[in-house]
């Protein structure tokens, strides 16, 4: 069970279990936050990471320090959650239990606008939403992008999904747009809501001012309105990258049981697989509209996943072929809406910190050799 | 015209199709898949709870083996199954989970040593061996006799999801994204392709295949609240079934998951009650135990969903603005485990519904879940009336879930059938008597026709309005064609669908370059009425209540008239109703003949050739017992079936209280 990534002691696991708990907490006063203030904090090594890696337990008490400090932010800073009352009263009728269950330390994405909203329903009044649309159909030489505006009655409760639904039986059947899950883990509806990339899906229109818009996600191939191509973005990065486990040798033996691993490595591993694909990162970073051909965060916490993975065969070398350019992990400017944008919450933070630390102590060094017979292909995304 | 050909054409990109197209690819066959999106974004993805497979890893799991997990297959399908199938399921799925373990799937893994569950509403110190520890654990799930089911958190499906797509990019099997198969391509006897529609361009493509694969899930946007994804229309039972040969099994059979959030029907897993959440009432009652003793909360799916809908009946439902609806109480398993375990399910409370799952009830309502029934097919996958069409997964009846699935069985199917059935389709590319010899032409005449269905809409002058017509077929699903049934509504139902689809014929569509959403939305809904009136005339003259299919006016299983299988096809492209035959179940060949399932109602009506079936197995078995025989043996003697396996997985499974000799 002991190897290269698992190789630690109780106590470096111990201290990967417990920020991971404190992950959530920690991303949400993030996101009152100015992008300036986190990237000030991206070259403090992952405490978790560090761990697995070196087996050097006294890394980090700057990230430990760095943690404290963003949990006890100022009043000033955590104060439009604060204000912000839960969600649950708004649809106290709808979904929630009897007055003792309701807590009152629901989380909610904090919007300037959500205070207006909840007063407007809070009245029984039914708000006529002004929506906003990013029309054009690439098909269509005729046609012109162009923002066209729909109204709509809101209802409570009502997402996005529902809403653009809706538009598309009674208003506009020539809308188009991708709902796959309608449940936040497919990944298929990223879009822009007023100008934040989100996932249209488990947007709620009462977080939303009475007039917003909707666009594409940026940069990728236009399919038409807000239909993008990420698939296929996403295929050739993963083809680049080789997101897969190399295994040693192919043939497995699946009637014996199978090899053991550390409970704790296995739910590190599924913490960083948890990524959805859904190209917000990408769409967000703004290093990627300068460079077209960067892999983005999505491919560096994949690198960062399999790189944790026993599984996988690959040393630190052959992930080198792959994400040691300026296209790779150093194309990385800290900009970090990546992580402020993140729908999963992934913790690409301290995920690119850290494979940039590794990348470049085996840029340096080159300690390890290439495993890998087959040269791995650097070739340029092709976009559109 | 463009004409793309291959070895193996897979329609669907879900876990089964990939795990086949990987099977066929890696025998040397080119395959193709066809997605209608990326992917990862397959609904295969949604499965949270987990894939049963007999490990016995867990304490609670010893002993568990593949004939406990038969028994239980068996009954939850309310001895609709294929026995021959279920056992073939059983002994491949621990095979499966192994293979994706090695492939890098996070499996939740074992710590030796005291752990506290909850178990029954009570905190229970369980001790894990140390013979276990870092192997793969089980949680608890419904209609199981032990501990069986495998998982990744509350993401199985996502992260089984992701390794096998990686698998397919890894081996360069290109997959068409954003198309999707409208017909398939036939001569009445022998299936060569299928025409495909560009979803950017709109553009028709024929694809030319040996063996052609359905693989694409589900129908569950035939209802109006259902868990399923947007992409679960149906559409790839609709072509199978449009070919007027090949049939659809059971499309009666539909699950309805007794947890949906209400009242927006997106799914909290089963594995919320495995691991100890309870049903509650509107005064906080539990009501479970009172009509379940045995299984509580943890009965088959179809005796929950219908138990629970029992209570809102009696008036004890929680009153809302959309409906009534009761509680799934997690609260009582704790922040942590509710934090790591059942992750979805906190973040979709927290986004959907502003509830805190670790203190506050969930709202709950069974909504539409799974299609049991689906293509027909042999053990081997293909088609009983079509050859070289191939199905797997949900979209296939094939059939091992008989009228009820067992929660955790699906996903463990999809990889299952795709592991089988990627062999079984590359010993029938293998074989030089299935080469295939198709003039151009016909392919021409297929997608011309298509062109012509397409263009039908654009050239009518009809003004019906077909967002109405799809929203009324979904309202009359789930009204009439729900969890409780009656010969009276059913009927309504039929007619009013029927009606609906020949209006369908009366929709106008505007043209319009590339992806035309209109008219996908449009072709899609017409497929779709197609499914929906197969499951509603299935329905109604199924005369019996089995699994998941339930009559108010014939309330008990009837073994001695309906032991059958539903077969519908639509035998003309001018009928407006699908044409059902049946399909005996061979009772005398049953390894285990129909009985009491151990939860719900005990009042089913025998079948005649059920008791001398039960004493030739009693005796078979008492001999061989006595005679010192093993489980291997025993089985083998009432019903052979390793011989339906590929060779390659006919090896026995290794446990840790069963090692290989």
């Amino acid at each position: 069970m002991v190897d290269k990534k698992t190789g630690t002691s109780k106590k470096a696991q111990d201290s990967a279990a417990a920020p991971a708990a404190d992950e959530t907490k920690v991303r949400l006063e993030d996101q009152s936050e100015n992008i300036a203030t986190d990237a000030t904090d991206t070259n403090v090594p992952p405490n978790e990471q560090e761990a697995y890696d070196s087996g050097d337990a006294n890394v980090n008490p700057e990230l430990k320090d760095e943690q404290e400090a963003v949990a006890n932010v100022p009043e000033e800073y955590a104060a439009p959650e604060a204000d912000t009352e839960p969600p649950s009263e708004d649809k106290a009728d709808t979904s929630v239990p009897p007055e003792s269950q309701i807590s009152d330390e629901i989380p909610t994405e904090p919007t300037a606008a959500s205070q207006d909203a909840r007063e407007d329903l809070g009245t029984e009044e039914v708000r006529l939403l002004q929506v906003s649309i990013l029309r054009y159909n690439p098909a269509d030489p005729e046609s012109v992008p162009h923002m066209q505006t729909y109204q709509v009655s809101e209802a409570a409760s009502m997402t996005l999904y529902m809403l653009l639904n809706e538009l598309r039986d009674t208003q506009d059947p020539t809308l188009q747009f991708d709902f796959v899950c309608r449940a936040g883990i497919c990944g298929s509806c990223a879009m822009l809501v007023n100008g934040k990339p989100s996932l249209a899906c488990r947007t709620l229109t009462r977080d939303l001012p009475t007039h917003f818009t909707l666009a594409p996600l940026p940069g990728f191939e236009l399919i038409g309105d807000l239909s993008v191509n990420t698939g296929k973005w996403m295929r050739g990065m993963s083809e680049r990258i080789q997101t897969w486990c190399h295994l040693e040798g192919e043939k497995i033996d699946d009637c014996k049981i199978e090899k053991p691993m550390d409970p704790t490595l296995a739910e590190d591993i599924y913490l960083l697989d948890r990524c959805i694909e859904c190209g917000i990162c990408v769409a967000a970073c703004g290093n990627w509209r300068m460079r077209p051909d960067f892999v983005g965060a999505v491919a560096i916490n994949k690198i960062a996943r399999f790189r944790l993975d026993p599984r996988d065969k690959r040393n630190d070398a052959d992930y080198y072929e792959v994400m040691g350019t300026e296209s790779g992990v150093f194309g990385c400017m800290s900009l970090l809406a990546c992580h402020d944008f993140c729908p999963k919450d992934l913790p690409l933070k301290t995920q690119i910190a850290f494979i940039r630390r590794k990348m470049a102590q085996q840029g340096i060094s080159g300690k390890q050799k290439r495993t890998l017979h087959r040269v791995v292909p650097l070739r340029q995304l092709k976009l559109v | 015209m463009k004409v793309i050909y291959t070895d193996v054409l897979v329609i669907g990109a879900g876990l089964a199709g990939q795990r086949l197209a990987v099977g066929a690819k890696a025998r040397g066959h080119d395959s193709i898949i066809l997605s209608l999106v990326p992917p990862k974004r397959s609904h295969s993805k949604a499965a949270q709870g987990g894939m049963q497979a007999s490990l016995a890893n867990v304490i609670k799991g010893v002993g568990d083996n593949e004939d406990i997990h038969f028994a239980d297959t068996v009954k939850g399908s309310d001895w609709g199954c294929d026995q021959e199938v279920a056992r073939m399921f059983v002994y491949t799925s621990p095979k499966a989970v192994r293979e994706l373990a090695a492939w890098g799937v996070p499996w939740s893994r074992i710590t030796p040593g005291d752990r506290q569950v909850v178990i029954n509403g009570e905190k229970v110190t369980i001790t894990e061996r140390e013979a276990a520890a870092g192997l793969i654990g089980q949680r608890d799930f419904g209609g199981t006799k032990k501990w069986r089911t495998c998982f990744v958190s509350d993401g199985t499906g996502h992260a089984m999801l992701n390794a096998v797509s990686d698998r397919v990019i890894q081996l360069g099997i290109p997959v068409h994204e954003r198309v999707e198969a409208i017909a398939l391509i036939h001569d009445g006897a022998r299936c060569y392709g299928a025409v495909v529609r560009d979803l950017i361009t709109g553009e028709l493509i024929g694809y030319v295949a040996k063996a052609t694969a359905i693989c694409t899930g589900g129908a569950g946007k035939i209802y109006h609240v259902s868990t399923n994804a947007q992409i679960c229309e149906g559409i790839g039972a609709a072509i199978a079934m449009e070919t007027g040969i090949a049939t659809l099994g059971n499309m009666e059979a539909i699950q309805f998951h007794p947890t949906g959030i209400f009242p927006a029907g997106i799914l909290v897993t089963e594995g919320c009650r495995g691991d100890g959440g309870l049903l509650r009432d509107v005064d906080g009652h539990r009501f479970m135990p009172d009509v379940e003793p045995e299984k509580k909360e943890l009965a088959s799916r179809d005796v929950v969903s219908r138990r629970m809908e029992e209570r809102i009946a009696q008036g004890k439902g929680v009153h809302s603005r959309f409906g009534e609806h009761l509680w799934l109480d997690i609260t009582l398993l704790g922040e942590h485990h509710i934090k790591h375990n059942l992750r979805e399910v906190y973040e979709i409370c927290h986004y959907f519904l502003g509830v805190d799952p670790t203190k506050d009830w969930i709202p709950v309502r069974p909504a539409q879940h799974y299609t049991m029934g689906g293509v027909r097919t042999n053990p081997n996958g293909e088609s009983q009336n079509l050859k070289g069409l191939f199905a797997a997964g949900e979209a296939a009846c094939w059939d091992m879930h008989g009228f009820n699935r067992l929660g955790g069985n699906s996903v463990a199917e999809t990889v299952v059938a795709g592991k089988i059935i990627g062999e079984t389709i590359a010993d029938f590319c293998d074989k030089p008597e299935n080469a295939i010899d198709i003039p151009t032409k016909v392919v021409y005449d297929f997608i011309k026709r298509e062109q012509d269905m397409l263009d039908s809409f654009a050239k009518n002058s009809g003004t019906e309005n077909m967002a109405e017509i799809r929203t009324k077929m979904q309202d009359i699903m789930s009204k009439k064609v729900g969890i409780f049934r009656n010969g009276d509504t059913l009927k309504q139902a039929v007619d009013e669908l029927e009606d609906l689809y020949k209006r369908s014929f009366n929709v106008s569509v505007k043209n319009q370059p590339g992806a035309n959403p209109e008219l996908t939305y449009a072709y899609r809904t017409q497929k779709m009425l197609r499914v929906a009136l197969a499951v509603a005339l299935g329905a109604l003259q199924r005369t019996e209540s089995r699994g998941a299919h339930y009559r108010v006016d014939y309330p008990v299983r009837n073994d001695k008239d309906w032991c059958c299988r539903t077969l519908a096809t639509w035998k003309n492209e001018s009928d407006t109703l699908p044409t059902l035959t049946y399909q005996q179940l061979d009772i005398s060949k049953m390894e285990l003949p129909p009985g009491w399932r151990g939860y719900g109602a005990k009042n089913h009506i025998d079948n005649p050739e059920t008791p001398i079936r039960q004493k030739e197995v009693d005796d078979i078995r008492n001999k061989m017992e006595a005679e010192g025989k093993d489980r291997f043996a025993i089985q083998n003697a009432l019903m052979p079936y390793l011989q339906l396996l590929p060779e390659d997985l006919r090896g026995k499974n290794e446990r840790i209280d069963e090692p290989l000799s």
